[in-house]
């Protein structure tokens, strides 16, 4: 009895820190060795090493050694507990192979010990790879053992050895199979130990198999089938779960494969155990290939499944549907009935599954019913689940827009609940959307936004309402009532608030069609009362206002101008502008493109659009991600516009025409070097122009007569012909950066010169003295070697949209190669390379990498000029293998046979 | 009085000594450990890690730890010192070769804290193999045992396949014990 007591209260303080547990560790040196002092002690390390291993490499060592000594000790559950401790500590602690020779006495097989299984999982922990030669027999009768918790042990100590021992264990593959397809033996064996009846070690073997022919398609192949037969005697539920899984990736990697493999998978729906045939129907929902009538048996298990009482089987579907409602919300709506009834269930990621499922298949009439479901369901959940909540009605909105009334409502309700601001942007979001999208709504939504920041404590969507009013409000019918809302800013806000509110109301004083002189009039008033704010911000917009507002031409080229500067343009003249340090003549904005705010909105929203869509219904933090991605992707249509350069302007190119292709400019130094170079390359339909762009940072020194003395190879010099030089005059530390340029003609029309140009900038160098600032007469010549520059073939390509499927077949060359990319680590590291190499756009979001073992990239461009001029496709097939690298097919298709070479040159 | 407790005390749980035995590989600790536990010349494949058996020799109780000799394993032997009241250095007396390695070896080990006041044993082993075995004046030699200061140490001839020279080597740390 008393002993039971104080194990009761042992248990309540397992926790001990580990500097106690090391001195404790004492008793395992005494003599004799007490099992159950001793076990208590093993049981508190093992507790402290499975909930924070803070060991350091010689405290586990000294541990471990202390740990062997009790190997003299016979007692079975002594030794279990020293197995378990050791293999935990085998990661951390020196030299554990000292502990092979004790554990080889009790893994011999004439040894009936309870603890042998726990001896041979140790086992493979401590040895060293080079010793499994030794243990192969043993190992061979280990895993056939008729004892399935020594079969299970070796073949799972197996499984860990294997990447180790490839060679050797691979030779085991006979005895594996034995084990998997062995019938299962009786429950109890002979030396009385409880032996369970469920097979596990079925879903050892198998795995250990699979990872033996992992290479090997066709022996998954056979193994997949010669297991999925009715005689088959794999019965662990866990197994058949890793041979779904297996069928799946073979139909996914294979089409060939695709229908034979589809077949075994409905052969599993009707698996007795719930485990299997959900992981079958999920597997045939996740197939890309799956057509409707595919998807309809799988999606009646999974409405089945959505009505039983067990809490795990009911979550698996309903993400599975979830997940399968985003890109076939047809074909899920047939468990809509199902589903509603999750809604109310008590386990919360249900619910919302459920309704984010329904939200994506619900038809129009369901709509209201639903939102109502909803908004009482809303006050429950966190506010990361809201936002996906919200998210899914915003989608909805568009998808019905008939339906906006109740959806507003639901919306303009949450704008009014408690939330932060994430849950708060999403609202304010998805009703920015309907403004946008749906007329009819914008005059409720407007006055429902309204409301909304007379009492919003976030000054980010307090700003990003009050622009909207200041662009939409105008064209309402009642301009007016918008105006008393945002004057209340000016007067309540902070000064973030005031001058974006100041702002808005501008903006209706210029652009209130209906009764304008008076709008006119008492914005004046309200803006003259804004001159005296105590912020400079305000202040200065107000006045700025009332100046603009006065004076029609002005209002009409500022405030109702609806165009813009491309921004990157914009920015790189003004970077250019900044460094030439030449302040005599103002900046010249007329070179810079304008681009329509409209479009810019519609580019940025169609990538949202499009990740909202894609969006996996639950993760949130996934989908921020791909709400990042697409607007990153979408920036390239804008920054198109060629960089700016002043080569056009220089008469010795005058009869190039216009460059085809410019690259960016390159750094060729450090950028804190004495002379800091760019280059670049400009291509012209015959001619090669390399510009160098050159910034003297030694004041002391004024350079004169700069050119650039490029060298390219042998072949190089065959196929370009260097023309001239244009040096730069004199270039001191004042001016910037001044340009050199190189100029090649291309000596052939079906040759593209591709190659390294070594560069050595040279020049002449005079000092200047530091006190009167003239320039010595005297100089002296001087090199200065730069990184070589490079001639590529991306940069006769040009890339271009185009629609692939159809392009692809009128294409009458065509051209086919394998490589083996051994250096490439993954598929988008593969993929990013490709597109730099042959500079051309990937087609389709094919650049995103989306299986790590499987992927096809479409790119299309042009060539810009020569004989391969014209029209290029390519089509990337892609495998990703651990131990190979990147396998990559490429096909490619061309309007001329010169290109498709250029094309394959690049990847050579 | 001082008789009859020790009577007492050997009665209900002896003392038991700890021995450890060290020395290169292929010396024959392991077989010396059996031979000296069983009494029986047992095949034995090279130890990764340790063998311990326990025996009792002229009333005392011993603990008797053999140690793997490969060079890689010889970095752990400090782990075993702990309460060690003896070492035991087992030399293979036909390898003069590696007598060098040995003696650096074992002097690392008595440089040990722990071994502070541990009795070395040294056992010239092999001897059956007559024409080929140093002496153990020759082994005292090459090892500089004398160079031991403040140790008590002891080199016996010994071989583990016949088993003479081995309860020599038992009888004098029997007796230093005790």
């Amino acid at each position: 009895m008393s002993i039971k007591k104080d194990e009761d209260g042992l248990l309540n303080n397992l926790y001990q820190d580990k500097t106690t547990l090391l001195q404790e560790a004492r008793i395992f040196n005494q003599s004799p060795i007490s099992p159950r002092k001793s076990r208590i002690l093993l049981t508190k390390i093992s507790y402290l090493l499975s909930t924070s291993n803070d060991f350091n490499e010689i405290e586990a060592t000294h541990l471990f050694f202390s740990i062997t000594k009790l190997f003299q000790n016979k007692d079975a559950a002594l030794r279990q507990m020293v197995y378990l401790v050791v293999k935990q500590l085998s990661d951390s602690a020196q030299d554990v192979i000292m502990a092979t020779s004790s554990i080889m006495k009790d893994i011999q097989p004439n040894l009936q010990v309870i603890y042998r299984p726990n001896a041979i999982r140790t086992l493979c922990r401590v040895t060293d790879p080079s010793m499994i030669q030794g243990l192969e027999r043993f190992f061979r009768t280990a895993l056939v053992d008729k004892s399935p918790s020594i079969s299970a042990a070796a073949l799972v100590s197996s499984y860990h050895l294997y990447p180790q021992a490839k060679d050797i264990i691979k030779r085991w593959a006979n005895e594996v199979n034995d084990a998997l397809t062995k019938p299962p033996s009786s429950s109890f064996s002979s030396d009385g130990s409880f032996q369970s009846t469920s097979a596990i070690s079925q879903y050892h073997a198998l795995g250990l198999l699979y990872s033996i022919r992992d290479k090997d398609r066709m022996a998954v192949t056979k193994l997949v089938q010669s297991l999925a037969g009715g005689r088959s005697s794999l019965r662990n539920p866990l197994a058949l779960c890793m041979l779904v899984r297996y069928a799946a990736r073979l139909m996914e990697e294979d089409p060939n494969l695709a229908r034979p493999m589809l077949e075994l998978l409905e052969g599993w729906l009707r698996n007795k155990s719930d485990m299997v045939s959900i992981e079958a129907a999920r597997a045939i929902c996740d197939w890309r290939g799956a057509t409707a009538s595919d998807l309809m048996r799988p999606i009646a298990v999974l409405q089945l499944a959505l009505s039983t009482p067990k809490t795990p089987i009911k979550f698996a579907a309903i993400r599975t549907l979830n997940k399968l409602a985003q890109t076939n919300p047809l074909a899920v709506s047939s468990c809509n009935l199902e589903i509603e009834n999750l809604i109310t269930d008590s386990n919360r990621s249900i619910a919302t599954f459920a309704i984010t499922t329904l939200l994506k298949t619900g038809n129009e009439a369901s709509v209201d019913r639903l939102m109502k479901q909803i908004s009482t369901f809303m006050l429950e959940i966190s506010d990361e689940f809201k936002v996906i909540v919200v998210d899914a009605v915003r989608t909805l909105c568009l998808k019905f827009p008939a339906k906006y009334p109740a959806m507003l409502s639901f919306l303009s309700q949450a704008l009014r609940d408690e939330g932060g601001y994430d849950f708060k942007r999403a609202v304010v979001e998805a009703i920015i959307d309907m403004i946008k999208y749906i007329g009819d709504s914008k005059e409720v939504a407007l006055s429902h936004l309204c409301e909304f920041i007379e009492d919003c404590e976030f000054t980010k969507l307090s700003v990003r309402v009050l622009h909207l009013l200041g662009v939409e409000g105008p064209k309402t019918l009642e301009p007016t009532k918008y105006i008393r809302h945002i004057y209340n800013r000016v007067v309540l806000e902070n000064a973030i608030v005031r001058a974006a509110a100041v702002s808005s109301l501008a903006k209706f004083g210029v652009n209130v069609m209906q009764g304008a002189d008076s709008v006119r009039r008492s914005v004046k008033v309200l803006l003259g009362r804004c001159l005296d704010d105590t912020d400079d911000e305000v202040r200065d917009r107000a006045a700025m206002y009332m100046r603009i507002i006065q004076d029609e031409e002005l209002a009409s080229k500022t405030v109702k101008d609806e165009t813009t500067y491309s921004i990157t343009a914009l920015e790189g003249s003004l970077n250019d502008y900044v460094l030439t340090q030449d302040y005599t003549s103002a900046f010249d904005t007329s070179a810079i493109p304008l681009i329509d705010k409209e479009q810019i909105r519609i580019d940025t929203n169609k990538g949202l659009l499009e990740a909202t869509r894609q969006e996996s219904g639950m993760d949130v933090d996934a989908g921020k991600e791909e709400n990042g991605d697409s607007q990153t992707a979408s920036t390239p249509l804008i920054s198109d516009t060629p960089p700016v350069s002043t080569l056009t302007a220089i008469p010795e190119f005058a009869t190039y025409g216009t460059p085809l292709h410019t690259s960016p400019a390159i750094a060729l130094t450090e950028s804190e070097t004495e002379y800091v170079v760019r280059g670049i390359k400009h291509i012209f339909a015959q001619n090669v122009v390399f510009e160098y762009q050159i910034h003297n940072s030694i004041p002391e020194a004024v350079l004169e007569g700069v050119s650039m003395l490029m060298s390219g190879g042998e072949e190089i010099s065959e196929q370009l012909h260097e023309d001239f030089i244009l040096p730069i005059a004199q270039l001191t530390s004042e001016m910037g950066y001044a340009s050199t340029y190189v100029s090649y003609s291309r000596l052939s029309d079906e040759e593209y010169a591709v190659g390294g140009f070594a560069n050595t900038l040279t020049f002449t160098t005079k000092e200047v003295d530091p006190d009167t600032g003239d320039v010595e007469e005297d100089g002296y010549k001087d090199e200065y070697q730069v990184e070589d520059i490079e001639l590529s073939v991306s940069d006769y390509i040009r890339g271009e949209y185009s629609a692939f499927g159809s392009e692809w077949d009128k294409l009458a060359y065509e051209v086919t190669e394998t490589f083996n990319l051994t250096a490439m680590q993954s598929l988008q590291e593969a993929t990013d390379e490709l597109v730099k190499l042959l500079g051309m756009h990937a087609m389709g979001g094919s650049e995103y990498v989306t299986n790590t073992h499987l992927h096809t990239l479409q790119l299309s461009g042009s060539v810009i000029t020569g004989a391969a001029k014209g029209k290029v496709l390519a089509q990337a097939r892609m495998v990703y293998e651990e131990e190979n690298g990147v396998t990559l097919e490429l096909g490619i298709k061309s309007e001329s046979e010169a290109a498709l070479d250029l094309v394959i040159g690049a990847i050579q | 009085m001082g008789l009859a407790f020790s009577s007492i005390l050997s009665l209900f749980g002896r003392k038991e000594y700890k021995l450890v035995v060290i020395g290169l590989d292929n010396a024959g600790k392991t077989t010396i450990l059996y031979r000296v536990t069983q009494g029986e010349v047992i095949a034995t494949a090279p130890t990764v890690g340790s063998n311990l058996e326990q025996f009792e020799y002229k009333n005392l109780k011993f603990a008797l730890w053999d140690i793997g000799g490969q060079q890689q394993l010889r970095s752990t032997w400090s782990a075993y010192y702990n309460q060690a009241k003896a070492i035991i250095l087992v030399v293979d007396s036909c390898e003069i070769d590696r007598l060098d390695v040995v003696k650096e070896e074992l002097h690392r080990a008595c440089e040990d804290e722990q071994l502070k006041d541990a009795l070395l044993l040294v056992w010239a082993n092999k001897q059956d193999r007559k024409e080929q075995a140093a002496s153990p004046a020759q082994i005292s030699a090459q090892l500089q045992l004398t160079a031991l200061k403040d140790r008590q140490w002891s080199i016996f001839p010994c071989s583990a396949l016949t088993g003479d020279g081995l309860s020599q080597g038992l009888d004098w740390l029997t007796d230093r014990i005790s």
